[in-house]
């Protein structure tokens, strides 16, 4: 018996169109826009300025404060301007816009393919390191890493879980990651273990990924310590609460961090960014993108840098289909809709769903019937019909007392939802407007 | 027969010491209430709307009662009439607050603001702010999914569907419910204004003007046209957006026309004189989008805008009602569908 | 290429609809309504179809004429709603007596408050209680079963067991003498006993509750809890006193019991939303009926007792919780 999380749970069509297609590396656009916030916590501040030459690696904009990270140029080129720029938030955001000219990298970077087994760092200088290198979760969290490995005193952690579930319908990025990049991942963990000062690590793989649970069960003899978890197939299983209850049958309460039940989870993707920040010294600047959907004639795994805009990957990828009714960043139940093509792919960005238009329009919202699904799959034992009744009535002390801010915006209420009624949408407002009162009143 | 007797002589003891207990309890547990804080209630449009920011008129008239001073204190639904009997009940002098209503600062029409993409999701402002920009090139305009005209209490609202903008109807009572539910913070309470009579910059995008032009033909573009003609010194440029002072403001419209989009608004005036018309005529291109902008709620009300105030309104809301006319069985669908989801939510 | 859609996420949907549950239920009612046709033929025929048509014709009525909404009725719930109180009279009932209870059942078990879901009580019992409470007489004189029969006003009656036993014990016979007079267990598990339409087959309410089940349209947790707690109260009662109390196997498998745990006290709207308080629910609901059955008038109790859950439903909604993440299962303070 393979095992899961505890609560609730749902299982959507998984659709992994480009599973087992080799990553691709997407050559460099003519002109890249990379915002200055990628990641959660405070936007970073630019340090170039209009009409500098920068290079690959180059640092582009400077974090401020604990959460933040630096952003670095994923391209050589010449600064064009500072402007701000529709990004996948739907708003205009400050974006850093430069003209790509050749492929030159800063020296620093070393860009053999050989593998670098040995870590030479200590804990504080790979911690030092990764925060330099602007190193966030790309599961598409996107929090910055080197927060996450800081153990606050008086905490200890004793088990590092990486993340490999890649729960979400439709996407392979992580999958494909794993197939090529098994090494790198073993010893981005190795790393990862060596910053937190633990001895076990726990690989956690869906089930539906036997190729790759097999590749890195082969290589996890040749470092100690490793264990890789096959896991049932459930969603939402890669959120980071789910994950720990299904590894190692530990439940986060509410309100508190994985640290509080002595443990670190970090996406599979960020080990290989580390990998190649530790031993190589490249800052994160690239990623890997699924592109995807039904009606795209080549789904595939792009190796793409930042900034670089959405409509050259589906290009590459074969193309935007007629039928094309709605964009996603990311996977669908979390990922979100895109306004149009030129918005650049950002750090956070682990995939581009294509959906076709009969398929993008939500059902008429009909009555609550009370049939009690939502409760039934929602993963954190909450009342998702009555959360959503309560943010729409402005009644947030009973929200509050109701744990809205537990919701981990999984959208399984939504997806369940017999009477399609817009569940996700009315608990996102109100987990709003009430972490706005709890933040006002600890003030 | 003795049965009778003791059946009566039972229930009447029990009916003396039952009332005697609840005598002494009401007694004991007496609270005192200023009377005055009932008569006030009285006075008081009992419409609990908040918008004196108390909640609820029972809380406005004790708060009214307590305090010394009450000219700070303002029932916006009242009105000056209101207070004025609140201050003869109360012996207290009342400050004499300008009549306010509430003012749409956004006319990006489906025509002035193309769509960009579709919204989808649930029918909310808050809910539609909260993920994205909105459905046209501008980040800062109306939704337009209602929660203005959801939150007034006073029918003073309507959705357009023509414009697809709320409407702000005379009766507007300035409680300030729709400033608080527009998450774009769009709407405003301004001064009435002599007669109706009031400027206001209908735009709040603070975009740089290339952008902001773009995505809207009314959009303010932060030339500052109107900063340098003002002779008041009412109006000021921040971030790409002209505001006018309603408190500085004389009225004297030299402001409107200058606007290169329009933005200005001029409400309740009479048509512009012969000399503003020719400098519109000679601009071949402007004046269409002129004439569309003369008036917030439709050009329909131009030609009556001679006739009196009073006279004024009455066609306004026929002139309204004749465009809302054929989607009147709509609304009412869909009202019907709001409501029964209400209760539906409440369950 | 289109205008692009913009929505908050998720951009996937089960396609699971009210509809699609509603027809499943009514799939899940067929094996019963199979039965009844074998027992009373036409007359149960006739029933049926009237209850269901005059539900689903006032509920288009009410909505249309006096809610001025879209009309709903093909979403399936009057449907169950006709069904559920055509299994539950007897199948020579009068014909207005069925219209008079469809009008109550949709105009003030349901449409009166708001529609499906906002139904606090369940339709069909509030339309079968107001015509057993109005018209006694011809909703407690069974036809007897038949294989078949073509005629609709049968005349020959029929009582229940359970009123067979109730009369026995009050005339101060031994209740495991009476067993002997009524339908063996398995008779009655097959559906050979008297009865309203559909109550009367427990193999087919069990076959019904297996599609359910299957299906993910209801939990166990209600029916299990009703089930389970009569048989537990009346095991309780016989043993410490069989000469007074029928033993809990009789109980079970008389009356309405499988239809009222199975199909009756699982309605969406009128059931708690938490699996825990539907066990709180399906419990209260046993207890009751096992009072009504042993001291109450009646012989029947199953259609009070969920009534008088279903009141207490919002109550057991506000203070019932799910289980949260997080944290060990407790009641809320």
């Amino acid at each position: 018996m393979l095992k899961t999380f505890s609560l609730g749970g749902i299982h959507p069509p998984e659709n992994k169109f480009s599973a087992g297609k080799k990553i691709e590396v997407l050559p460099v656009p003519a002109q890249v826009a990379v915002p200055i916030a990628q990641h959660i916590g405070a936007p970073a501040i630019p340090v170039v300025a209009k009409g500098d030459v920068v290079k690959v690696g180059t640092l582009l904009a400077k974090s401020v404060g604990f959460v933040s990270t630096n952003i670095h140029s994923p391209v050589s080129g010449s600064l064009l301007k500072i402007d701000d720029v529709l990004d996948s938030s739907g708003y205009r955001k400050s974006t850093i816009i430069i003209k790509v000219e050749g492929d030159e990298w800063e020296e620093s970077i070393d860009r053999s393919t050989q593998l670098k087994k040995e870590i030479t760092a200590s804990s504080e200088e790979i911690i030092k390191t990764i925060a330099n290198a602007g190193i966030v979760g790309l599961g598409g969290a996107t929090f910055p890493s080197h927060v996450k490995l800081s153990v606050p005193p008086g905490k200890t952690c004793d088990i590092l879980i990486i993340n490999a579930v890649e729960c979400e319908p439709y996407l392979t990025a992580d999958h494909q990651l794993m197939l090529e990049k098994g090494h790198e991942i073993m010893v981005g963990t190795q790393i990862f273990m060596k910053a937190l000062k633990v001895d076990k690590a726990i690989i956690a793989i869906e089930n539906n990924k036997q190729d790759a649970i097999k590749h890195l069960q082969s290589l996890s003899s040749a470092y100690p310590g490793i264990s890789i978890e096959p896991l049932k197939v459930q969603y939402p299983q890669g959120g980071e609460k789910q994950l720990i209850d299904a590894c190692i049958k530990r439940q986060i309460p509410s309100g508190k961090l994985p640290i509080e039940v002595g443990t670190v989870v970090q996406n599979v993707g960020t080990t290989v960014a580390v990998y190649e920040a530790v031993q190589k010294n490249k800052p994160l600047f690239e990623r890997v993108v699924t592109v995807t959907g039904k009606s795209m004639t080549k789904p595939s795994n792009f190796l793409a840098r930042i900034g670089t805009p959405i409509s050259s990957l589906i290009e590459a990828a074969g193309g935007l289909p007629e039928d094309t009714g709605k964009i996603v960043g990311g996977g669908p139940m979390m990922g979100k809709a895109l306004v149009n093509t030129d918005i650049p792919i950002t750090k956070g960005s682990s995939g581009i769903l294509i959906i076709k238009n009969e398929e993008s329009k939500r059902k008429p919202v009909q009555n609550c019937i009370r049939c009690g699904k939502c409760i039934t799959v929602c993963p954190m034992g909450l009342e998702p019909y009555l959360l959503m009744t309560v943010s729409d009535k402005a009644m947030y002390d009973i929200a509050e007392e109701r744990r809205i801010m537990d919701c981990i915006e999984c959208g399984s209420c939504s997806y369940t939802c017999p009477s399609s009624r817009p569940l996700l949408d009315y608990i996102r407002l109100g987990k709003g407007k009430v972490g706005q009162i709890m933040r006002s009143r600890t003030k | 027969m003795n049965v009778v007797v003791i059946t009566i002589l039972t229930l009447a003891v029990l009916g003396t010491v039952a009332a005697l207990v609840l005598y002494f309890v009401a007694q004991k547990f007496k609270v005192f209430e200023d009377p005055k804080i009932d008569l006030v209630e009285e006075a008081l449009p009992a419409a609990n709307c908040g918008g004196c920011s108390f909640p609820g008129c029972r809380a406005f008239a004790e708060a009214l009662v307590k305090s010394d001073d009450i000219s700070a204190l303002n029932c916006p639904v009242g009105g000056a009439e209101t207070m004025k009997s609140v201050a003869e009940i109360l012996g207290k002098e009342v400050g004499t607050a300008a009549p306010l209503i509430a003012v749409v600062r956004c006319y990006g029409t489906c025509d002035n603001r193309p769509k960009t993409n579709h919204y989808d999701g649930a029918g909310s402002c808050a809910v539609a702010a909260s993920l994205y920009g909105g459905d046209t090139g501008c980040s800062y305009g109306c939704l337009g999914e209602g929660d203005c005209v959801a939150a007034c209490n006073f029918d003073a609202m309507y959705m357009d569907p023509k414009t697809g903008l709320p409407v702000i109807k005379d009766n507007c009572v300035a409680c300030g419910a729709c400033v608080d539910a527009c998450p774009k913070d769009i709407i405003e309470l301004r001064k009435v204004g002599p007669k109706g009579r009031r400027i206001f910059v209908s735009c709040i995008n603070k975009d740089k003007g290339g952008v902001a032009k773009k995505s809207c033909e009314v959009a303010c573009i932060g030339c500052g046209k109107c900063v340098k003609v003002c002779p008041f010194e009412a109006i000021t440029l921040e971030n790409n957006l002209a505001y006018i002072n309603y408190e500085k403001c004389k009225l004297c419209r030299k402001c409107v026309p200058v606007c290169p989009t329009n933005a200005i608004h001029e409400i309740n005036f009479p048509p512009p004189k012969v000399k503003t018309e020719e400098k519109v005529e000679t601009n071949a291109v402007k004046k269409p989008v002129a004439e569309k902008a003369v008036g917030e709620a439709s050009t329909l009300e131009k030609p009556t805008a001679e006739k009196s105030f009073s006279e004024k309104i009455v066609t306004e809301k026929v002139t309204t009602k004749n465009a809302t006319d054929l989607k009147l069985d709509d609304e009412v669908k869909k009202d019907m569908n709001a409501s029964s989801d209400d209760k539906n939510k409440e369950d | 290429m289109n205008t692009l859609t913009i929505s908050p996420s998720p951009h996937i949907h089960s396609g699971d609809s009210v509809k699609k549950n509603m027809y499943g239920v009514v799939i899940a009612l067929v094996p019963a309504l199979l039965i009844s046709f074998y027992n009373f033929g036409l007359g149960a025929f006739v029933v049926t179809a009237t209850a269901v048509i005059s539900c689903m014709l006032f509920e288009h009525l009410i909505q249309v004429y006096l809610m001025k909404q879209q009309t709903t009725i093909w979403d399936g719930s009057a449907m169950i709603t006709g069904l559920l109180l055509a299994f539950n009279i007897p199948s020579n009932l009068p014909i207005f007596i069925i219209v008079i209870g469809a009008l109550v059942s949709i105009g003030i078990g349901k449409m009166s408050f708001g529609g499906l879901g906002n139904n606090p009580f369940n339709p069909a019992l509030v339309g079968r209680v107001f015509l057993l409470i109005s018209f006694p007489v011809q909703m407690t004189s069974w036809p007897a079963p038949n294989v078949l029969p073509f005629t609709y006003t049968d005349v020959i009656t029929s009582a229940t067991p359970l009123s067979v036993m109730k009369e026995a014990i009050a005339s101060g016979e031994l209740p495991t003498n009476v067993l002997d007079q009524i339908p063996s267990y398995r008779d009655m598990f097959l559906g050979l006993q008297g009865g309203s339409a559909g109550e009367m087959a427990g193999i087919a309410i069990l076959l019904g509750l297996g599609f359910m089940l299957f299906r993910k349209i209801v939990t166990w947790h209600i029916p299990t809890a009703v089930i389970a707690s009569v048989f537990v109260f009346t095991g309780i009662l016989h043993y410490t006193n069989p000469m007074m109390y029928a033993p809990p196997m009789f109980h079970i498998l008389s009356g309405g019991l499988f239809l009222g745990a199975v199909f009756m006290a699982t309605d969406y709207s009128s059931s708690p939303m938490s699996k825990k308080g539907g066990i709180i629910f399906g419990i209260g609901i046993g207890v009751i009926t096992v009072a009504i059955r042993v001291f109450g008038a009646y012989p029947e109790g199953i259609s009070f007792a969920i009534l008088i859950m279903n009141a207490f439903v919002p109550l057991i909604d506000k203070y019932i919780k799910p289980k949260r993440f997080g944290e060990k299962p407790a009641f809320a303070k």
